[in-house]
């Protein structure tokens, strides 16, 4: 578990200090995934390079299992840097060493000896799937295939966190999807808390159980992402969700408009045609979509309804347990 | 009339003028190796926004350095012979004495050389060695020198050519060697064949200096060459 304890950091600039965090707090459990997001400049950097301890805050605590580390120097310091797998935003291989000897160089450092280190290395690059690549320089490898050696290097001191800043800002779709993958083994397999800053939602929604947004150094938004897509006006649920179309037009054709937030697979599956059936109701998709948050899929409608009983299908849907929202556009006054 | 050597007697003269130069040359690139990696390490890690600043040293170090690059060869030699060269060999002339300040001259030249082959290692690869929790000896040992090798090699290279045409002026304490037989038959009596028989020995040495490390630099260097 990590908690980062109202941490403040301000840099100097010619018009005064920048604070790029002011006050952040965050918690993550052990064993969950948290992404940080938020648009540039909001601080996602300097809070990942505080996380990773190579940026001193002006104050406030990063706890790692209730130890804070902020405070410490020399070789106290070292020691925590190991509790801290970083893989750091950009390509960070060394170039001149085989994959199977950057994943070693953490283990070189914390002493620990040839045989071991052979056959730790041997389990990393297979928990990446890279274990043919063992002998191939950074060079003879690919963006994704070079991301997985530095996830695998990063989990090589045992690491009871691990920090990926921007891990897949350098790669395309396909590529970020084994990124991905890995993370969520190195979860799933070793029981290290993720976390993982970056700005792309498909990030997030791929493997992240918990988010938070964080805009103007602060976090306005954190909760878990099956909670915060049942909120309404969450900024960080409306990037997450698949996006809604303006409708105008057609809307005029419809009873009511409103948007549904629908969670699960049952939900998902079978509460709008029930509703359609129980209420003699005709539902038209109007925008929006269908994505999945982790395992489980998430979708948001617009949805034009035309019939008698429109307003009490749509509460009946509400009760079931979706998230509905009437669009303001929508013709209102015209069924009873 | 210019006495010219015969050409029996050329081989005679270049073949043990080349092996002091090379005696020369050899042990003082191996003495500036030795002394210039580190003094380059110092210079890059105290720096400002280096692994360990220590601007004063840092700058303390950068003058002496330059001060010493700007020194004219033959007065480094005089400089050295009374302080450095007589206590440490005992004499000051030969081949053996010019080394002293063949490898002190070369010393700052290649701790530039140094610094900045260093320099060109990415800061994200430090960090990254940085939060694995090495101390700073293992960084500047795995990663600072293990990335650098190839342009350290080549610096090496670049220093040894250098000293090639250093070890010229070695003669005046006696040092012999090519250039000094150079000065000796083409100036002193105007013996052309001598003359352009050791220019083309040294031009030869010197690229073959070169094209040894250069060889070497590319075969330890484990990245993609880009061919355009």
């Amino acid at each position: 578990m990590i908690t980062v304890d109202n941490l403040v950091k301000s840099f100097p600039s010619r018009s005064g200090a920048v604070r790029a965090l002011d006050g952040v707090t965050l918690e993550v459990q052990a064993g969950a995934v948290c992404g940080v997001v938020g648009p540039s400049g909001s601080g996602k950097s300097t809070l990942a390079r505080c996380i990773a301890l190579l940026e001193r805050p002006d104050s406030g605590a990063i706890r790692v299992d209730g130890t804070d580390l902020v405070t410490l120097d020399g070789n106290r310091l070292r020691a925590a840097r190991r509790q801290i797998g970083v893989v750091p935003q950009g390509d960070s291989l060394l170039r001149q060493r085989t994959a199977a000897g950057n994943v070693a160089l953490p283990l070189e450092t914390a002493g620990v000896d040839g045989p071991t280190r052979r056959r730790r290395v041997g389990e990393l690059l297979d928990l990446v799937g890279l274990i043919d690549k063992a002998a191939s320089y950074p060079d003879q490898l690919s963006g994704g295939q070079r991301q997985r050696i530095a996830v695998a290097r990063a989990l090589a001191a045992n690491p009871s966190v691990l920090l990926a800043d921007e891990p897949t800002s350098a790669l395309d779709p396909e590529t970020t999807g084994s990124v991905l993958t890995v993370l969520d083994r190195a979860r799933a397999e070793l029981g290290v808390t993720v976390v993982v800053v970056t700005h792309d939602m498909a990030v997030v929604r791929r493997i992240c159980d918990d988010v938070a947004l964080l805009d103007g150094g602060r976090i306005v938004e954190n909760g878990r992402l099956l909670d915060l897509v049942s909120d309404v006006d969450s900024r960080t649920a409306n990037a997450l969700l698949p996006a809604l179309d303006q409708t105008d037009g057609i809307a005029a054709n419809h009873d009511r408009v409103a948007d549904v937030v629908l969670v699960g697979f049952a939900a998902v599956g079978a509460l709008l045609p029930e509703a359609s059936n129980r209420f003699g109701v005709d539902l038209a998709v109007l925008g929006g979509g269908l994505t999945r948050l982790g395992e489980t899929p998430v979708a948001r409608f617009r949805l034009g309804l035309t019939g008698e009983r429109a307003d009490s299908a749509l509460e009946w849907i509400s009760e079931a347990g979706a998230l509905v929202r009437r669009a303001q556009k929508g013709p209102q006054g015209v069924a009873a | 009339m210019r006495p010219t050597t015969p050409w029996s007697d050329v081989f005679d003269l270049l073949h043990p003028a080349l092996g002091q130069t090379l005696y020369m040359v050899g042990v003082a690139t191996l003495f500036a190796t030795v002394l210039g990696i580190p003094l380059g390490v110092l210079l890059h890690v105290t720096a400002p926004d280096g692994l360990r600043p220590v601007p004063v040293l840092h700058r303390i170090l950068g003058t002496v350095v330059d001060f010493g690059r700007s020194l004219p060869f033959i007065v480094l030699i005089v400089l050295l012979q009374q302080v450095v060269t007589r206590p440490l060999i005992g004499t000051s002339i030969g081949p053996t004495a010019a080394i002293v300040p063949l490898a002190i001259g070369a010393v700052p030249f290649l701790g530039r050389l140094v610094q900045s082959a260093l320099r060109e290692v990415d800061a994200t690869v430090v960090e990254a060695a940085v939060t694995t929790g090495a101390t700073r000896a293992r960084i500047v040992r795995s990663v600072l020198l293990g990335e650098s090798a190839p342009a350290l090699v080549s610096a090496v290279g670049v220093t040894a050519v250098t000293l090639v045409g250093f070890s010229a002026m070695a003669g005046v304490v006696g040092g012999e060697g090519l250039g000094d037989l150079a000065i000796r038959y083409g100036y002193q009596r105007y013996d052309d064949r001598v003359l352009w028989s050791t220019v083309l020995v040294l031009g030869a040495l010197a690229m073959l200096i070169q094209l040894l490390f250069d060889v070497s630099s590319r075969l330890i260097d484990r990245r993609r060459r880009v061919t355009a």
